[in-house]
């Protein structure tokens, strides 16, 4: 029977929600236990949250002073020795993620499986690669703990439950490297919803034209309660920062509802986008490649119809 | 100091990708080859680093079959001052091509190694992780700036929070990101020099690496389409449907 470990995922002593799309893809194994490690400085709280999520067996707890900041090369041995007695041990596809479990994997000598899409059988998963453009199913070896990143879009986060899982402390005895150190973290600071777990997206492109420009986005998404994305082009041309692309190079997300204004449709944008609900353009160009894959298109210009929505509206 | 760069051969992000109707892989023959976006950015601020003085050589790496020569070439005329390629005939995973890499490592000696953060073929995002946690070295992924001194790197990373600054001993491994910088056009007159550059070729069978632990690929399928919608004519229909839809 498979003993799977999660990563949790968490920031500024909050659970990343993410976490919760993980512990759904570690039940779709049907395990005989999903446990969860928190690895932080402080991990009372985060590990009190994590033990609330339905399908979790229990929360273990590392705390160390070294484990403020998530470091890769801090984190990563830890990992693996925690990993000892677990089949699989799984962590969201999110940049933490992306960082953190190849590490664990070269630790562990196995290969890894990045963006689990489906759980076909224990060993068995599909993901996405040449930017979604093919699915393939892969077979892990059985002679390691699989090591694997979940594709958050691809998910739903797991429920609450209505009774905790236990939480225990777990004291490894694993030497820290120090050639890593954490120097500052620079967050764009929102009200807006965040853009991953948001049900509804508005993102602007290469036409909204400058950064400026961005501000009827920026409106337009605080009318309709909508995180704000953008195309790689967006954020080259310093529309935005880097943190609101969508893409196969960026966050891959699935709102129930995306906006795509001025964007024009790039395989590697619309691969981040393929698990929306509806997914509506905007673009003066009839012919752009979005409107192959939107729900409901519109054809004009951008600075005239933003408006003219937020008006019809009302 | 000295830099290896990983640079991959891969389908040309241009090209739409098409699964073979068996089921058996996906469509390359007659399909156009390129650098991976991510190492011609990470072979760019390797010469970067070079010309500003930090770096004295860079070493690009290609670990794949024979014909990768001309590949390797382009890499040389945008200016790398030699190649290694490692030839193998076999497909390449993440954790070999990291084996592959540490060989290299303990025979270069680099202070520095730069590959991309994924290939866009496999969309793995693996192998510089893997290589450092093989050193036993330190990593600073999806890099979106890079300062060297006092045998130290300080590197701002695209995370899904911000962006996050990390200071690490040297060596190291880096990987890019998107927006690290923009990478030159290869010039004519480059390409006639880099004939003359070294590409030494060490068979993938002779270093020595475990080629096992990989993940077996059963199946390739063409992923779920979303069908073609429907175009409204106005803001006021565009409304009234989202509405029709509960969206609004
Ligand atoms: C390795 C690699 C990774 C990549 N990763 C990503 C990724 O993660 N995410 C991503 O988005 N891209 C990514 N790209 C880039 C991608 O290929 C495209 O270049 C990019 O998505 C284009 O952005 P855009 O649609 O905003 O710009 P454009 O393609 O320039 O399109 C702009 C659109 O705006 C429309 N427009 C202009 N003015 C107006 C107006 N006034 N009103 C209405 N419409 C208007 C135009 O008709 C056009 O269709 C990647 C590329 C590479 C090589
Ligand atoms: N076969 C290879 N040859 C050269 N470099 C490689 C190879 N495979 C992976 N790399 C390097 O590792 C990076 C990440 O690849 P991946 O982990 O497959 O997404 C690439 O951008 C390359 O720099």
């Amino acid at each position: 029977m498979s003993k799977i470990l999660v990563i949790a995922e968490h920031l500024d002593g909050k659970l990343n929600s993410a976490t919760a799309r993980a512990i759904s893809a570690a039940a779709a194994v049907k395990p005989e236990s999903i446990d969860v490690v928190v690895l932080s400085d402080a991990p009372d709280a985060i590990a009190a949250e994590a033990a609330k999520i339905e399908g979790v067996s229990k929360v273990v707890t590392v705390a160390r002073a070294e484990n403020k900041h998530a470091l890769a090369a801090v984190l990563a041995p830890q990992i693996a020795k925690a990993a000892a007695g677990y089949s699989h041990v799984f962590a969201p596809s999110t940049t933490f993620g992306k960082d953190v479990m190849p590490r664990v994997a070269g630790l562990l000598g196995a290969a890894q499986v990045s963006d689990v899409m489906t759980v076909q059988g224990s060993h068995v998963f599909t993901r996405p690669i040449y930017a979604g453009n093919a699915i393939v199913t892969v077979e892990a070896p059985s002679d390691h703990p699989v090591v694997a990143t979940i594709r958050t879009a691809s998910w739903p986060a797991a429920g609450t439950s209505s009774s905790a899982a236990p939480i225990e402390v777990l004291s490894l005895d694993v030497k820290l490297p120090s050639h890593t150190r954490f120097v500052e973290l620079k967050q764009g600071k929102s009200d807006r919803p965040d853009l991953q777990s948001a049900a509804k997206v508005v993102s602007g492109g290469r036409g909204v034209g400058s950064k400026e420009n961005f501000d009827i986005i920026y409106k337009f998404a605080d009318k309709i309660g909508a995180a704000v994305g953008a195309s790689r082009a967006a954020v080259d041309a310093g529309y935005v920062p880097n943190e609101m692309q969508v893409g196969q190079t960026g966050k891959i997300i699935a709102p129930e509802l995306y906006m795509a204004i001025g964007i024009s449709g790039a395989i590697q944008h619309l691969t981040g986008i393929k698990d929306a609900g509806t997914i509506v353009a905007i673009n003066k160009d009839g012919e752009a490649p979005i409107f192959e894959v939107a729900d409901i298109g519109l054809v004009g210009d951008l600075f005239k119809l933003l408006p003219e929505l937020e008006a019809a509206i009302g | 100091m000295k830099i290896l760069v990983g640079y991959k051969r891969v389908v040309d992000y241009n090209v739409r990708v098409q699964v073979k109707a068996d089921g058996t892989g996906v469509v390359t023959e007659g399909v156009k080859l390129s650098a991976n976006p991510f190492d011609d950015i990470a072979l760019e601020e390797a010469l970067r680093l070079r010309e500003k003085g930090v770096a004295e050589e860079v070493v690009i790496v290609g670990i794949g079959p024979a014909d990768l020569t001309a590949h390797l070439r382009n890499g040389l005329a945008m200016g790398a001052n030699r190649a290694i390629h490692v030839t193998t005939t076999e497909a390449v995973q993440p954790l070999t091509a990291a084996r592959v890499l540490l060989k290299l490592v303990e025979k270069e000696s680099p202070g520095l190694v730069i590959v991309g953060k994924q290939a866009i073929d496999d969309d793995a995002n693996q192998t510089g992780q893997m290589l450092a946690a093989l050193w036993d070295r330190p990593q600073a992924t999806f890099a979106g700036k890079v300062e060297i001194a006092d045998g130290k790197a300080t590197v701002a990373r695209e995370v899904d929070a911000g962006m996050e600054t990390l200071d690490v001993d040297l060596p190291a491994v880096i990987t890019t990101d998107l927006r690290l910088n923009e990478p030159r056009f290869i010039k004519l007159p480059d390409i006639m020099k880099a004939k003359s550059k070294p590409i030494d070729v060490i068979e993938l069978g002779s270093l020595g690496v475990d080629t096992g632990d990989h993940l077996k690929i059963t199946h390739y399928a063409a992923p779920p389409k979303r069908s073609k919608g429907v175009m409204v004519k106005d803001a006021a229909e565009l409304v009234a449907a989202l509405k029709h839809k509960g969206l609004l």
